[in-house]
């Protein structure tokens, strides 16, 4: 029988050591795994490469983790914001990794990093920054730059509702980097609202199969 | 006894009255992206009677105003991270569908801030270059391929006078070439394959003087209108 369910917090991230490289899903305040974050946070693993959309804001997220000391490497696409106090400071102090990576082509190395592809080419950067040091391909008059693919150790992510073969569906734009991230790491890690029966998620409306999916851990509504 | 040149006072447009001229150019049917910003201001003054669908590159076509205050749904909100509503007809999809949308060139028109533009349309929009500052270029880069048709609503300089229509611009690019007209709050200018072309300028101003506040060369169009927006 299969059952990805697990009943802690503690069994989800078990296995993770120093060093992981971790998607983390989420965009603002909508998607994000808070309480598997924070449970990364008690677990007190180091030297971790983040993968984030943002670096969270005040001190909860990915903001903890960053405050924490636990993260050396961030990649990110909008690392700032009114209340990102933490990155401020650890990226003037020169105590943190940025690469940043515009949010399209972040999305889709991770798409690319999931379904086994070994890169692609993109016009989102060329002539800019972005792209130095990467190569230039001219197809058909147009100029695009070679792109890699974007993979990890693990993924913690969010969703709404999931049963015990993983299938996942989510909430509204709370959705945003999961279904790619889900598909582009090792161990992919889900808090959800609720479980439910196989079945019980409409099959029309699995956002997530279950294959992407190795552990769901049932979380109390935050909100 | 005064002999100074005495220049007409000019009446410089606000930021909401230059988001109601480039609503006027949304027509019927578009698919439409405001970037984070000024642009956002213009949904606010899209013509009646014409059905306009929003994008927003966090996973929502479809995108609807603001709701009433206590009625936000935590897990509703647009790219700039505000709570927005969804209307009838409108979708969600993870961020890869989001970002095919824009730069697989399916977007109508988008609307974007800038600190800079370039007479061969160059954007300059996610960095001033500070070492210091944390950068950041969220879905600009992406939002400004792909769609062929580009617009950027801008003060025509900065806050100390220093021109932002350039030969070239001096700040990080965002994107090579695709500006195709600017809104400002001195006139409206498009870009052709001669440099920036005026539309439009406020009541009041001069091509001369429009001219001394841009350093790119400006061409007058012959057919020029005065720049009329109603008091907001």
């Amino acid at each position: 029988m299969i059952n990805k369910v697990v009943s802690t917090l503690a069994e989800a991230l078990d296995g993770i050591q120093d060093g992981a490289s971790i998607l983390v899903g989420g965009f603002g305040s909508t998607g994000i795994p808070f309480q598997l974050i924070d449970a990364l946070f008690e677990k007190d693993v180091r030297h971790l490469t983040i993968i984030a959309n943002n670096a969270g804001n005040k001190e909860e997220g990915v903001a903890r983790l960053l405050g924490g000391g636990r993260v050396d490497k961030i990649i990110c696409t909008y690392p700032r914001s009114t209340d990102c106090y933490i990155m401020e400071r650890l990226y003037k102090e020169g105590k943190i990794e940025l690469e940043l990576v515009p949010q399209g082509t972040f999305t889709e190395r991770m798409r690319a990093a999931g379904a086994g592809i070994g890169g692609f080419y993109t016009p989102t950067g060329v002539g800019t920054k972005i792209a130095e040091g990467k190569e230039i391909r001219n197809f058909d008059g147009m100029d695009y730059v070679l792109e890699r693919p974007l993979k990890a150790d693990v993924a913690l992510l969010k969703a709404q509702t999931a049963d015990r073969w993983g299938n996942l569906a989510y909430n509204k734009t709370g959705m945003n980097f999961a279904p790619l991230m889900a598909t582009a790491a090792s161990l992919t890690v889900v808090q959800v609202s609720e479980i439910v029966e196989l079945g019980g998620i409409d099959p029309q409306r699995v956002n997530t199969p279950g294959i992407f999916v190795q552990r769901v851990v049932q979380v109390g509504d935050p909100l | 006894m005064k002999t100074a040149i005495v220049e007409t006072e000019l009446k410089p447009l606000t930021r909401r009255q230059m988001a109601w001229r480039a609503a006027q150019d949304i027509v019927d049917g578009s698919y439409v992206n405001l970037g984070i910003g000024m642009p956002t201001l213009i949904a606010d003054y899209v013509v009646a009677g014409r059905e306009i669908i929003y994008h927003s590159e966090n996973g929502l076509l479809g995108m609807g105003p603001a709701p009433p205050a206590g009625q936000e749904d935590l897990d509703l909100i647009n790219a700039g991270k505000q709570y927005v509503t969804i209307v009838p007809g409108g979708s969600y999809f993870d961020s890869s569908v989001a970002f095919a949308m824009m730069r697989g060139g399916h977007l109508s028109m988008v609307f974007m801030g800038a600190f800079q533009v370039s007479e061969s349309g160059d954007l300059a929009n996610w960095s001033t270059n500070d070492e210091k500052a944390l950068p950041a270029v969220g879905g600009a880069m992406d939002l400004a391929v792909g769609c062929k048709d580009i617009r950027v609503l801008m003060e025509h300089v900065t806050r100390d006078g220093k021109p932002r229509i350039l030969k070239e611009c001096t700040y990080p690019l965002t994107a090579k070439k695709v500006v195709k007209k600017i809104y400002t709050d001195h006139a409206v200018l498009d870009i052709d394959e001669k440099g920036f072309v005026v539309r439009e300028m406020i009541e009041g101003l001069t091509f001369e003087r429009l001219q001394k506040m841009t350093e790119a060369e400006l061409h007058l169009d012959p057919q020029w209108r005065v720049l009329d927006v109603p008091e907001l």
